[in-house]
């Protein structure tokens, strides 16, 4: 399994029945794939649609029903279409329950950067501010160290910021981490062949370590 | 009745130089072709372009930001653009990047009377460098001015004779909340049918709101 799939499936596990999910592009898109069976949640595409389904053929595809990434999308039942005023406003409006997204940096604070890395291209910040202020709950999904191997999860962030503290949780190929107000980063589960410490070297902030401690739970 | 069929070189002949115009869409979501690209022909200089994205490639509001025609954009995503990403870089082209839903707001306000929005988001973030924030209840917010443009271009599906649009699926995007926001307003469509055809249920933009009908020939609307 790699790593996208263990963070995937480890994503998938934190929906509720009925929850209004938004997934972010990319890897956050693969945890629609790993619901559980009893649990059914209806995904939101913030340019207008809540209810996507999966991915429509050559025949279906039209550009009045795509998702956020502009791919060819269908509907699924009891989806419905809204303008981009009512889709914030859902957003912004804590109706979303849940919203996954990958990460530059973040830190001990729940402080998020994914939007820009500075001198590098420009691309706009998109719905990515609006949907970690506005959701319930904001999960980052991002493998736990970047290209280079330096730790991803930091004591500050350096890169500009798409929020402040407002991060929820952390999934990664190698932990889960929650971000706890007044307390900070707590580790709750850890990928099997990994102890603590070596975790901690890969890590660019301090955690505390919960006693419930499980293994990363990607079955 | 007034008359509001007019060409799409007709439509782009309103547009002026130095004029602020706002562009409907969502990446290729409803996003209107025909003017623009009249627009790029007529070759009217130092224009602001309001509008979510600024596009993807096979766009004419993609080739428009690339022919030094707009000097500014408002707009919350350049990431599939890159030509325009290095003008914005250069500071050949003002950029001022908003969250996708902080300027969707900003255009209703400019269009429905309001001096602005009050928002969380953007707070702590870059975002916020010269903006007002003002406390409501204990809670701290980014006052985002409204914006209204000269002419605003959408596009929609249907209309009527009277400007009635309607607008399909996702394509609902900025192109419903667009058309409040300018003095001049061009729907470009796939259909025009008479007034009373359409089910007032199904109508997503009211007639009075539209200027200008621009029907698209042969339009191959996938």
């Amino acid at each position: 399994m790699n790593n996208r799939e263990i963070i995937a499936r480890r994503v998938a596990k934190e929906f509720n029945d009925g929850d209004i999910v938004n997934l972010g592009i990319g890897m956050p898109t693969l945890a629609a794939n790993y619901v559980p069976e009893n649990i059914h949640i209806m995904l939101e595409a913030e340019n207008g649609i809540l209810g996507v389904g999966p991915a429509a053929t050559e025949e279906t595809a039209s550009s009045d029903c795509i998702d956020a990434g502009s791919n060819r999308v269908t509907t699924v039942q009891g989806a419905c279409f809204i303008d981009s005023a009512a889709s914030f406003g859902l957003i912004r409006g804590g109706h979303v329950d849940a919203t996954v997204l990958g990460a530059l940096e973040v830190d001990e604070k729940g402080n998020l950067a994914n939007w820009m890395i500075p001198g590098k291209k420009v691309t706009g910040m998109g719905g990515a501010m609006d949907l970690v202020c506005g959701a319930k709950k904001v999960i980052i999904a991002m493998e736990h160290v970047n290209k280079n191997g330096s730790p991803k999860i930091v004591k500050a962030c350096t890169m500009p910021l798409t929020a402040k503290g407002e991060v929820d949780l952390i999934i990664t190929n190698l932990a889960v981490i929650r971000v706890v107000p007044d307390v900070g980063l707590v580790l709750e589960e850890i990928f099997p062949d990994y102890t603590v410490d070596e975790l901690r070297g890969l890590t660019g902030a301090d955690f505390t370590v919960s006693p419930d401690l499980k293994p990363l739970d990607i079955s | 009745m007034i008359h509001k069929r007019v060409t799409a070189k007709g439509a782009a002949a309103k547009i002026k130089d130095g004029d602020h115009v706002m562009v409907g869409g969502f990446l290729d979501g409803g996003s209107p072709q025909a003017v623009l690209r009249e627009v790029m022909e007529m070759g009217q200089r130092g224009l602001t372009i309001t509008s979510n994205d600024s596009g993807k490639e096979g766009l004419a509001i993609y080739d428009l930001i690339s022919t030094g025609q707009v000097v500014e954009v408002n707009t919350s995503y350049v990431g599939a653009n890159p030509a325009s990403g290095q003008r914005m870089i250069s500071g050949e082209i003002k950029t001022n990047l908003f969250p996708q839903g902080s300027l969707v707001e900003k255009i209703r306000a400019g269009g429905t009377g309001l001096g602005g929005v009050l928002t969380p988001v953007g707070l702590g973030t870059v975002v916020e460098e010269g903006k007002e924030k003002i406390t409501v209840n204990g809670k701290e917010y980014l006052l985002e001015l409204p914006l209204h443009a000269n002419v605003a271009i959408v596009r929609a599906h249907v209309a009527d004779d009277l400007g009635n649009l309607v607008i399909r699926g996702s394509s609902r995007n900025f192109n419903t909340v667009m058309p409040y926001a300018a003095d001049y307003v061009i729907a470009e469509v796939d259909e025009v049918v008479p007034a009373g055809r359409l089910d007032p249920n199904e109508v997503t933009v009211p007639s009075l709101l539209i200027d200008a009908i621009v029907l698209l020939e042969g339009s191959d609307h996938e």
